[in-house]
């Protein structure tokens, strides 16, 4: 558990931030530029000090100065030592760490460092530069790991080189990683956690499915990104049509996916705008997916358009109606409806 | 009219030297230190201190030296002191010509090693740290190989200017051949003699050969260094 209860006044800018979340795992902190989360990592860092607050991980006061405080901290510049080569960069942390639980050559396997361990910093690709910036990290033995968006320097190619390692690190290391990041894509496909941070405080935390529903969250990703974040398994697979069956609760929902295993776990995104509402099924459609839940929740979003939460027993979608058709079908919180979902606007993460 | 060097000159061109090479190993650490003060500590006063750093760029050097002689001559009250626990003498001495030259030049040294300084990024500190670097560590194991290009280059630029100090050395240490008789002061005398052109003229392009010699050697080194350190 990360316990974080902090304040921190930077001239007329003032951090209130104060979350718990579960620990191992990926807490991302997402919100936009200047919100506070990289003040807030550097105080988890030790790098700052709070006003007042502590920062609690499982159970132990992060109070003793940044050097001592067993936190690895990969910036988003990678901030490698220049007059040091790779390998003396991944070794910096290392011969100065009390355990070594994380060996040396697992990390350079790990993160497929091996051809580069002769080399500067300056002869690597940013994306290299970045994977090395996470060795160097984690063989100094770390509590935790801070990611201050460790991709935001990157182009998009780049970005799709360093991400698998990140998924990695998250599935077979055991490390607590907090990820800071105003990339949706990024956090939705990385976190186990998300906290969010608005002007200096947290508005909402959760899971990414918790925090797919809630309106301050929606309206940071903006209007086009609205929709549930579900979490399925892979239940069976036909792979002439190339369609996947999801157990998503209760309901299964057909995905197009090309390369997926039976029983994997999946995340998928669901875009409010790609659910279609129905009091009852007629034949003919091209859908692939008919879903029957009831609806919990109706918010109007904008003068023109409400926000239907549908419950499908043990995962809620969320569908955008124009006010118009709400009132033709008489859409009501609890009144039983079918959610119509098309195969391809289902999105895996 | 330009030949062989003769003793005197040799003598010259070996305190000159000697005197160089004392002034700059004595006044380094130093350097580095008031350099570490004057970009990383704030504190009231600052900007005088970083002044009176700077004083003997723009005093006249008669003035430093004559400044020097009240306080370290054997009636002054630093001289006097030294002289009576230490038996430790600077006036007339070789020790005294490096002393005056260390003072004279420091603000050269300071200023290259604070630009270096400035010019070290900080992240690469706090990256140090939290891989567990204390703040010696990050010093010795960062900051400084960092900065040693600067540091270089101030080293061998205060050398080179510490071969040509004349009015401090001349003023505190006086003129004395083999002991604080360095390449300006035994020019200086040469060109008082009657007959002294030709050695004047070998002991100017000595000095001119020597500096842009040490200018050119700064330039050499800090670009080797720089690409030493990755930049």
């Amino acid at each position: 558990m990360l316990s974080v209860n902090v304040l921190k006044r930077r001239g007329d800018f003032t951090l209130r931030a104060s979350f718990e979340a579960p620990t191992p795992g990926i807490i991302a902190l997402f919100g936009r530029s200047g919100c506070g989360k990289t003040t807030l990592v550097d105080i988890i860092a030790g790098l700052l000090e709070p006003d007042i607050g502590t920062v609690n991980l499982d159970g132990l006061e992060l109070s003793m100065p940044a050097e001592r405080r067993c936190i690895g901290y990969v910036f988003q510049d990678a901030r490698l030592f220049p007059h040091y080569s790779v390998e003396g960069n991944l070794r910096y942390g290392l011969k100065r760490a009390t355990g070594s639980q994380i060996n040396f050559d697992d990390v350079v396997s790990l993160l497929g460092l091996l051809p580069l361990l002769a080399r500067k910093p300056k002869q690597l690709s940013g994306g290299e530069q970045q994977r090395v910036a996470l060795g160097r990290a984690l063989l100094a033995q770390p509590r935790m790991l801070l990611l201050d968006e460790p991709l935001a320097s990157l182009d998009a190619a780049r970005r799709e080189e360093v991400m698998p390692y990140f998924e990695k690190l998250r599935d077979q290391l055991s490390v607590p990683i907090v990820y800071v990041s105003h990339q949706l894509d990024e956090v939705l496909r990385l976190a186990t956690h998300i906290v969010l941070l608005e002007a200096g405080a947290v508005t909402a935390q959760g899971s990414p499915t918790q925090i797919s529903l809630q309106p301050s969250f929606q309206a940071i990703a903006g209007r086009e990104a609205v929709g549930a974040v579900l979490e399925g398994v892979i239940t069976d697979i036909d792979p002439v049509r190339r369609l996947v069956e999801l157990q998503i609760g209760r309901g299964k929902l057909r995905v197009a996916a090309p390369n997926a295993k039976p029983g994997a776990k999946v995340r998928v995104q669901l875009l409010a705008r790609d659910v279609i509402l129905a009091t009852e099924v007629s034949h003919g459609l091209s859908v692939r997916n008919a879903i029957v839940g009831h609806i919990d929740t109706l918010l109007p979003e904008d003068p023109d358009t409400q926000l239907a939460h549908i419950d499908i027993g043990g995962a809620v979608l969320v569908a955008r109606v124009t006010r118009n058709a709400a009132e033709e079908l008489q859409l009501r919180p609890g009144m039983a409806i079918w959610a119509l979902v098309k195969a391809v606007s289902l999105r895996i993460l | 009219m330009i030949g062989e060097l003769s003793s005197a000159e040799m003598d010259a061109l070996r305190l000159s030297l000697e005197v160089a090479t004392r002034s700059v190993l004595f006044s380094l650490p130093f350097a580095v230190f008031i350099a570490w003060i004057l970009t990383r500590v704030r504190f009231p006063g600052r900007t005088l201190f970083d002044a009176l750093v700077h004083l003997p760029l723009v005093l006249p050097p008669v003035a430093v030296g004559y400044l020097l002689l009240l306080l370290l001559g054997t009636r002054g009250p630093i001289g006097h002191w030294l002289n009576e626990h230490f038996g430790i003498v600077l006036v007339f001495s070789t020790a005294g010509a490096a002393l005056a030259t260390a003072v004279m030049t420091f603000p050269l040294m300071v200023r290259s090693i604070r630009i270096a300084l400035e010019n070290v990024d900080r992240g690469l500190e706090a990256a140090a740290r939290t891989l567990g670097a204390g703040p010696l560590d990050r010093f010795t194991t960062v900051t400084l190989p960092l900065m040693l290009p600067g540091v270089l280059a101030g080293v061998v630029t205060a050398f080179a200017a510490s071969l040509g100090e004349f009015g401090a050395v001349i003023t505190f240490v006086s003129n004395i051949p083999g002991k604080t008789r360095t390449l300006p002061l035994a020019l200086y005398t040469a060109i008082q003699s009657p007959d002294g052109d030709a050695m004047a003229l070998r002991l100017a392009i000595l000095s001119f050969v020597l500096g842009l010699a040490g200018l050119l050697l700064a330039e050499f080194l800090a670009r080797r260094m720089r690409n030493a350190l990755g930049r």
